[in-house]
Parts: C-alpha cells; sequence; structure tokens
C-alpha cells in the first residue's frame, strides 16, 4: 500500500501544479494566455516539457516490453532514430512554426495551412484527421493510468477507480492551468523520470547480484538472440527510421513549439533532445532485455512460457488462440514487475510515481484537441466573432471536460488491444502528413489540392491497413504470410507483428505516396495569390 | 562551407544508423555487460547531440528571429 501512498501524493502535487499555473495566469481570458501560456515559455521548461510531452506510456512500459520480447534492437529501431530525426524536424520545421506563429498570431497548424493555402474547409478535413488519429492517445493514458494504479497498489485500487482518479487528475490541471500548467508538470514529471530512472537501473542491477553476471548467463541461453538484433530484420529497421516524422506533425507537439518565448530557446532543446532520450530509454530497454533473466517472478515466467508456447505450436494455433498467447507474452508490465520484486517499498512508490507521469502524457494531447476545436472549429465559424474570446477560452475548458469523460467511458468498456493498435496505426498516419508541413513551409508550389489530396491518402492508407490486419490474422512468429506477390517479389504479406509492404513497414510507401501526392497534385492545380506566397518566402527566398 | 559539412554530417549519420556490421554480434560487452549493439546506438546517440549542435551552430535560421524582430516592431510602431 505503501508504493500507492507515494503515487496519491504525487498526483496531488501535480493537481497543485496546475492550480499554480492557474493563479498565475494573466487574469484575462486570453485564448493566447488558457493555450499557449502566452508565448512565454522558458528555455529549460520548453526543453523538458517538450521532451516530456513525447515520452508516453508507450515510451516507457512499450520499450521495455518489447525490448522484452524483442532483445537490444529496441533501442536502435525507436530511440536512437527518433535522437536524430525528432530534433531535426524540431530544428527545420519547429523554429518556422514558432516564427510564423509569433508575426501572424497562429494557434494550430490548420491556422497556418488555411493561411498559406488560401482555404476554408480543406483546412478542416486537416483538422478532423489529425484529432481522430489522436484520440486513441488519450484513451490509453486512461487505461495506462488504471493499470498502473491497479498494479503498484497490490490490486487494491480497481482498475476503473484508477482510471477515474488519473482522468480527473489530469482533467484538472488541463481544465484549470492550461498550456502552463501543462508544460510545469510536463517539467516536473521528465525530472521525476530521469532521475529515478537512474536509481532504477542500480538497484534493479545490484539486486539481480550485477548485470555482467546476468548477461553473461543469458547468452549462454536460448534466448541469447535477445543480445543481438537478429530478430528484426534489416528493411524493418530501415523503415522504423520513417515513424519519427510522426512526432513534428502531432498537433500537441507543433503546437508546444508555439509557446516559446524566444526563438533561441529551440537551440538547447534541439542539442539536448538526443541525450534526454538515451538517458530514459537505455535504462528502460536494458532492464526489459535483462527481465528475461529474471527467473523468481511467477508472472515473468508465465510470459516466457507462452511465448515457448506461441514459438513452437503457434503454426498450429488458431488465430484466437495465437493472439490469447501473444498477450499472455505481451511484456509491457515487466519494468513494473522488476521494480515490485527488487525495489525497497518506498522506492517502488517514487519509480511508480515516475511510470505515472509517463502513463499521463495525454495531458498536453487533451489540450491541443481542445485548442484545435476552439481555434479551427469553434473561431473559424465564426464561435469568437459572435461571442468572444471569454467565451471561446470557456468553451476549450468545457471541451476538456467533455473528452476526459468520453475518454473515460470508453476506456472502461473497450479491450486495450484496440487502441495499442490504434496508435501503430496513428504514428504511420502522423508520420504521412509530416510531408503537408514541409510543402507549406519549404516549397513555394505547393497548393491546398495537394494538401488534400495527401491528407486523404494518409486517412485511406491507415483505415486499410487497420482493415487488413484486422482481417488477415497474425501468422506465428516465423515466416510471414504472404498475401500478394509479383515475378517472385513479395508485394504484400501479413507478418507476426503487423504489415510488410515489399518488405518494408507500411509506413515508407505511406509517406512517400504521401509526399508524391502532394507534388503531383501541387503541380497540377492553381496556386495562392502571389501575395500570399510572398509572405511565407519573403525577398532572401528569392536571391 | 561549414554549413554544408553540417548537412553532410547529418546525411551520414543517417546512414551509420544502418549498422549491420553489429547485426548478429553481442560480443565485446562494455564496461562487461553492455552489448556492442547496444553500446553502439548509445553512442549514435551522443553523436546525434555533437551534429545537432554544429546544425544549431552553423545553419541555425537567424534570419527567421529577423523577420519577427522586425513585424513585432513594425505592429509596435502602428499601435503608436
Amino acid at each position: 500500500m505503501i508504493p500507492a501512498i507515494v503515487v496519491f501524493i504525487y498526483l496531488a502535487v501535480v493537481v497543485y501544479i496546475g492550480i499554480f499555473a492557474f493563479r498565475r495566469s494573466s487574469g484575462k481570458a486570453k485564448a493566447e494566455d488558457y493555450f499557449l501560456a502566452n508565448r512565454s515559455i522558458g528555455p529549460f521548461v520548453f526543453l523538458l516539457s517538450l521532451f516530456g510531452t513525447n515520452m508516453t506510456a508507450f515510451a516507457i512500459l512499450g520499450s521495455s516490453g518489447h525490448a522484452f520480447q524483442n532483445g537490444i534492437v529496441t533501442f536502435g529501431l525507436m530511440a536512437s532514430s527518433s535522437a536524430l530525426v525528432i530534433p531535426l524536424s524540431i530544428f527545420f520545421i519547429g523554429t518556422r512554426m514558432w516564427a510564423l506563429g509569433k508575426k501572424y498570431g497562429f494557434m494550430t497548424p490548420v491556422q497556418m495551412f488555411r493561411d498559406r493555402w488560401e482555404c476554408g474547409h480543406i483546412g478542416t478535413v486537416i483538422s478532423i484527421v489529425q484529432a481522430v488519429l489522436l484520440v486513441p492517445y488519450i484513451i490509453i493514458g486512461i487505461m495506462g493510468g488504471g493499470t498502473t494504479l491497479n498494479a503498484i497498489s497490490g490490486g487494491l485500487v480497481p482498475f476503473w477507480f484508477g482510471g477515474a482518479i488519473v482522468a480527473l487528475v489530469v482533467m484538472s490541471y488541463v481544465f484549470f492551468g492550461g498550456m502552463r500548467g501543462t508544460a510545469w508538470v510536463n517539467t516536473f514529471q521528465t525530472i521525476l523520470f530521469l532521475v529515478f530512472g537512474a536509481i532504477a537501473v542500480i538497484v534493479i542491477g545490484s539486486a539481480m547480484g550485477g548485470f555482467s553476471n546476468a548477461v553473461a548467463a543469458l547468452e549462454k541461453s536460448p534466448l541469447a538472440t535477445l543480445l543481438t538484433r537478429e530478430r528484426i530484420s534489416p528493411y524493418y529497421f530501415f523503415s522504423y527510421t520513417f515513424i519519427p516524422l510522426s512526432a513534428i506533425a502531432f498537433p500537441h507537439i507543433i503546437i508546444f513549439c508555439l509557446t516559446a518565448k524566444k526563438m533561441a530557446q529551440f537551440k538547447k532543446t534541439v542539442i539536448f533532445y538526443p541525450l534526454c532520450i538515451m538517458a530514459i530509454w537505455l535504462p528502460c530497454v536494458f532492464l526489459g532485455v535483462m527481465a528475461n533473466r529474471v527467473g523468481d517472478v511467477p508472472e515473468i515466467r508465465a510470459k516466457q512460457e507462452a511465448r515457448r508456447n506461441l514459438a513452437q505450436q503457434g503454426a498450429q494455433m488458431t488465430p484466437e488462440a495465437r493472439d490469447e498467447k501473444r498477450e499472455q507474452a505481451a511484456g509491457d508490465d515487466v519494468l513494473l514487475l522488476m521494480l515490485k520484486k527488487y525495489a525497497p517499498l518506498w522506492l517502488a512508490g517514487i519509480l511508480g510515481a515516475g511510470i505515472m507521469a509517463a502513463v499521463m502524457a495525454s495531458d498536453s494531447q487533451i489540450l491541443a484537441l481542445s485548442t484545435m476545436f476552439t481555434e479551427d472549429i469553434f473561431a473559424f465559424y465564426g464561435g469568437r466573432r459572435r461571442f468572444g474570446e471569454a467565451v471561446q477560452v470557456q468553451t476549450g475548458r468545457i471541451f476538456v471536460i467533455v473528452l476526459t469523460v468520453f475518454a473515460y467511458a470508453i476506456a472502461l468498456r473497450a479491450p486495450e488491444t484496440i487502441f495499442e493498435l490504434a496508435i501503430q496505426y496513428a504514428f504511420s498516419g502522423f508520420a504521412a502528413l509530416s510531408p503537408l508541413l514541409v510543402a507549406a513551409l519549404f516549397w513555394r508550389g505547393s497548393t491546398k489540392w495537394g494538401a488534400l489530396a495527401a491528407t486523404l491518402w494518409t486517412a485511406l492508407a491507415v483505415a486499410a491497413v487497420a482493415i487488413f490486419q484486422y482481417f488477415v490474422p497474425a501468422p506465428a512468429p516465423g515466416p510471414s504470410n504472404i498475401i500478394w506477390s509479383m515475378g517472385g517479389t513479395e508485394i504484400l504479406s501479413r507478418t507476426p507483428g503487423g504489415t510488410a509492404v515489399l518488405g518494408f513497414m507500411p509506413v515508407v510507401p505511406m509517406v512517400i505516396i504521401s509526399a508524391l501526392l502532394m507534388i503531383v497534385v501541387s503541380k497540377m492545380t492553381a496556386k495562392p495569390h502571389s501575395a500570399t506566397i510572398e509572405k511565407y518566402f519573403p525577398a532572401k527566398s528569392e536571391a | 562551407m561549414k554549413r554544408t559539412l553540417a548537412y553532410i554530417a547529418v546525411v551520414v549519420l543517417y546512414v551509420l544508423h544502418q549498422d549491420i556490421w553489429f547485426w548478429r554480434r553481442a560480443r565485446p560487452f562494455v564496461f562487461g555487460f553492455i552489448p556492442v549493439g547496444l553500446f553502439y546506438h548509445a553512442c549514435f546517440a551522443v553523436a546525434a547531440a555533437l551534429v545537432l549542435w554544429m546544425l544549431v551552430r552553423y545553419a541555425w535560421p537567424a534570419h527567421l528571429e529577423d523577420e519577427v524582430s522586425l513585424e513585432v516592431s513594425n505592429v509596435e510602431d502602428e499601435a503608436r
């Protein structure tokens, strides 16, 4: 119960930060103050909060779970590629969006798209596609909160109550604190996780009798491949470098770029981002691999047994039985199980709070959706003009409550795996939307019709992959199930972990085709007026 | 020139991410417990920070800051 009490204290602190931020706000109901903290976030908070915003439950629990199953490849696959691609996208796109926001008052990417391409309803379509791809994150954040509180309290806090508490806490500080509260809470959470992640490695390592022995034993076992990258193909590994393109296209990330007080703040963020990624992901991945040497935790042994069964008898099982085994073998909670086993109670509580911090990253997504609704829909269709800015901010706050209650209601009823899958698709979807930002900011010749084509393609492709994976069950671990081949080349396959197109993850063709559609359709359609183009590409670009 | 070198460093680093040379090797264990493939990618993250420092130092889009300052001062002038 002690860890649960520590987590509750942490949650109380988080709510207090949100209320404190509310008291520090300008006092006037200004949209820019509530949604963007008056574009006044300082360098320290900007770095840690932007980083914390990206560190979702998927990043922390999912990384150790993926490493438990696939080995050290997880770090190169998800972390080191992000360490390069995400700061690059912040450098090239984030800085430009910040400058445009400062100059023209944009608060969402769609506002910029509407102005840049002289469009109205096409912007609404883009906003809706972004929102649909983002909602599953909020749901899974609440589910993660319920699961974590349940695990930390040893089952004393039921899932529904844990989820309700997390939803209420997140809703409170987003409702009161807006962007300022969210940024401060994210900063606090990131510090917590960075500090106590390191402690977790030391405590678990010494309790296991040192990592050298554990690694040597793993090398001699049938699981030795977890210390290499044999379980993943080089094509799949390459494909994954496209996934971090999604980061800058996520509305909550690009909107957060608008909050910086000065552009110089991006400098430290860009440079230190890879080091922050390493500091958080390296322990998570390493501990995930080491979990395979924890033989005296029954839950971990059961996972290993399910994995063995799947590998040996998977081909003879029904698709439903295979899915069930996969779920049993999933390692998303191995970090929690190791903490329970090795960390002293007080430390398990603080580390649990750190994990809660990651799970609760849905705050910035809730705020981003609220900003998009009030700016892209409410204000655009005349709400602000008719009712004023104060009503717009109140509408944003009401939207936060409605969205959180909606997400909680769904979290209680729907199976988690559905949303985990939705998140998989969402990453690819946002990566495929990234050409919109690149075209708007760097290509004079881009048009609204090119943007619409790329957006509709993204929506269609995400839906197509989801439907394909729903109707074609995943095969057992081993060779892929080839659905379509031509001249001996595998065009479309169902793999144990998803889908492959020409051996690559679907994100590769999705991004390439999205970019091609942007180019081809833009070439065929009328450009915005030259005055608009000059506004975005002033004299320097012409020289 | 330095700007171009920074851009080239980004491309080289992206290529170096696809390190097929350590694909099937666990040894040597750096510090006695970190498989070489994992250590390589930890070093990659540090190298990424260095390359990004180069980019910030030599290819920083300072003109954007100037444009914003100009726009803000124009707005202030109009307000007066």
